[in-house]
């Protein structure tokens, strides 16, 4: 054949390039699904809790209660939007495109990187919507401290992200988010990104605190002010992204195992 | 690596599914530059291999080899690729982008309207993949094969759902490129594609070769030949003493016999009989592939090779 052997190669990083990452990337952006999710309801929630005139004179710490909603409302979407991109795995397997990327060079640690990084492009993508909107509604917070939320809670959702791909391994359907889109209103609901978990009984209050949204949710409005213990929300994400890492990789590698 | 390294060398493979046997000591070697047919019915353990090949899966005992080494190595070298049936495609990628997400991959790697162009598909390269048709997908899987311009090509029921002239195009394509050297095995329901296309065909039954030959060698001994002649006065008893002869038929004033060397029964019959107007037909490969894959088809002992 017109390739000689000699000059084969094994391509570097697995198969992971910046050019399958851009291809992915549009995939998702073309899908309205995702978009509507990502773009369009995490603003329409803002709207919903947190458009009442009164909050943008009420202060939280640093800032008003107009900007405090606005921060979660982000950090859900980035929820929805991590997790729907760690779940296309599901979609993929479902479809049999893993199989016919088991044709390819591609490293499954490569392609779950992509994934991972798609996901977080979108969770960022969710995160500046809600900010944009939630400025021109009246959010007040100062810059650096609006930037430091938005980072800490772009980065913590990362967890998502972890969540999503274990879910993708675990559950063969191609349409595991509308098992998950549930799933992850519960926890958002958990977490006290929806309304402050103070308006709950103290059984469920305590029961919250182990919950995966609930560390995202204090650490990325820790800008605020004092709002929960910033300990314990660092512990609650460490170890739940140990356990969807963990349980990711465990169902990756059985999935892609050679039987 | 010197070109009589076999492309695919099976030895001695079982791979069991818990209690079922889907592969039973099969061996196999596949020379470079070959064109193989892979026939069975289903269920004989031809999807199975085909994984093995790929290193998708492992053998449960015995080995597979592709160019001497790891099947996985050859994947990643894309020095094999395949056209599966099983492998999907992203309905929201286009075809183009499909092809340059995957050519991404392989070092070095075909240019991607050349793939395209090759496998009949440049023209609707901007179409999402949900939109295109079954035999569009399969030629788009066919493209994907072509990136890494293969040493070796396995193809599992490649034309499926293509038209005619989709199918002979296909055909075109890969008797050109075995012509250069390219090694290709395949699977088939297509008996006449077998037929026409490969050099060698190897049948599959619970997961056994049960023949390996070339077309006109599996005709011949699933079925032996009929030898049909005009002959008076037939001596049946001495028609079937005639080395390989297994039925004497007589019809008026024809005689049909059957039996496995048509030639001892030609000459037999013109050196020491009147006979005249002599025929000699073989079955056609889908009745020698019906007589040799049934079930209570005898055992493998007459195989070739």
């Amino acid at each position: 054949m017109s390739i000689a052997t000699e000059a084969r190669r094994i391509p570097p990083l697995g198969g992971f390039s910046p050019r399958f990452y851009v291809l992915e990337l549009r995939r998702m952006l073309r899908n309205k699904r995702s978009m509507i999710f990502t773009l369009v309801m995490p603003s329409a929630f803002f709207l919903l809790f947190g458009g009442d005139a009164s909050y943008r004179t009420d202060r939280s710490g640093h800032g008003n209660v107009t900007a405090y909603i606005m921060v979660s409302m982000a950090v859900y979407g980035a929820m929805i939007a991590t997790t729907a991109g760690g779940a296309m795995v599901a979609n993929e397997r479902a479809l049999g495109w893993s199989r016919q990327l088991r044709l390819t060079p591609l490293k499954p640690v490569a392609y779950v990187a992509i994934k991972v990084l798609v996901a977080m492009t979108m969770g960022a993508v969710a995160i500046v919507a809600v900010f944009v909107v939630g400025n021109l509604r009246g959010a007040d917070l100062p810059f650096g401290r609006l930037l430091a939320c938005g980072l800490i809670g772009w980065g913590c959702t990362l967890v998502f992200a972890a969540f999503g791909l274990f879910m993708g391994y675990l559950l063969p359907s191609e349409n595991v988010m509308q098992l998950l889109g549930p799933s992850l209103a519960i926890l958002a609901l958990a977490g006290g990104l929806f309304t402050p978990l103070d308006n709950f009984s103290h059984g469920f209050q305590e029961f919250a605190k182990f919950t995966p949204a609930y560390g995202v949710g204090i650490l990325s409005r820790s800008p605020f002010g004092s709002d929960g213990n910033v300990g314990l929300a660092a512990v609650n994400i460490a170890v739940w992204t140990a356990i969807f890492v963990g349980g990711a990789a465990w169902r990756m590698s059985k999935d892609t195992q050679r039987v | 690596m010197n070109s009589s390294t076999p492309a695919i060398s099976i030895d001695g493979v079982v791979k069991k599914f818990g209690d079922v046997t889907a592969v039973d000591r099969l061996s196999l070697d596949i020379q470079q530059g070959e064109v193989v047919a892979f026939l069975g019915p289903n269920g004989a353990g031809k999807t199975t291999t085909v994984d093995m090949i790929l290193g998708l899966s492992n053998p449960t005992s015995g080995t597979v080899k592709v160019f001497g080494g790891d099947p996985r190595h050859a994947i990643a070298l894309g020095r094999v690729a395949a056209v599966m049936q099983t492998g999907g495609l992203l309905k929201d990628f286009t075809v183009r982008e499909t092809v340059e997400l995957t050519g991404s991959l392989f070092r070095p790697s075909r240019p991607v309207d050349e793939v395209l162009d090759r496998a009949g598909i440049l023209d609707i390269g901007d179409r999402l993949v949900g939109k295109a048709s079954g035999g569009q997908q399969q030629r788009l899987r066919f493209a994907l094969a072509l990136l890494s311009d293969p040493d070796l090509l396995i193809l599992d029921e490649p034309t499926t759902g293509m038209d005619v002239q989709g199918r002979r195009d296909f055909w075109d394509a890969i008797r050109s490129d075995a012509e250069r050297g390219r090694t290709t095995v395949f699977a088939t329901h297509y008996l006449e594609e077998a037929d026409a296309y490969a050099d060698r065909i190897v049948l599959v039954r619970r997961g056994k070769i049960v023949a390996d030959g070339t077309a006109a060698e599996i005709k011949a001994m699933s079925a032996g030949r009929t030898v049909r002649a005009t002959l008076e006065a037939v001596d049946t008893a001495a028609l079937a003493k005639v080395d390989g002869v297994d039925s004497v038929d007589v019809r008026g004033d024809s005689v049909l016999i059957h039996g496995s060397d048509s030639d001892a029964i030609a000459r037999y019959l013109l050196n020491h009989t009147g006979a005249r107007d002599l025929e000699i037909t073989s079955r056609n490969l889908e009745e020698a592939f019906v007589a040799l894959t049934a079930d209570d088809a005898k055992s493998p002992e007459g195989a070739l090779a």
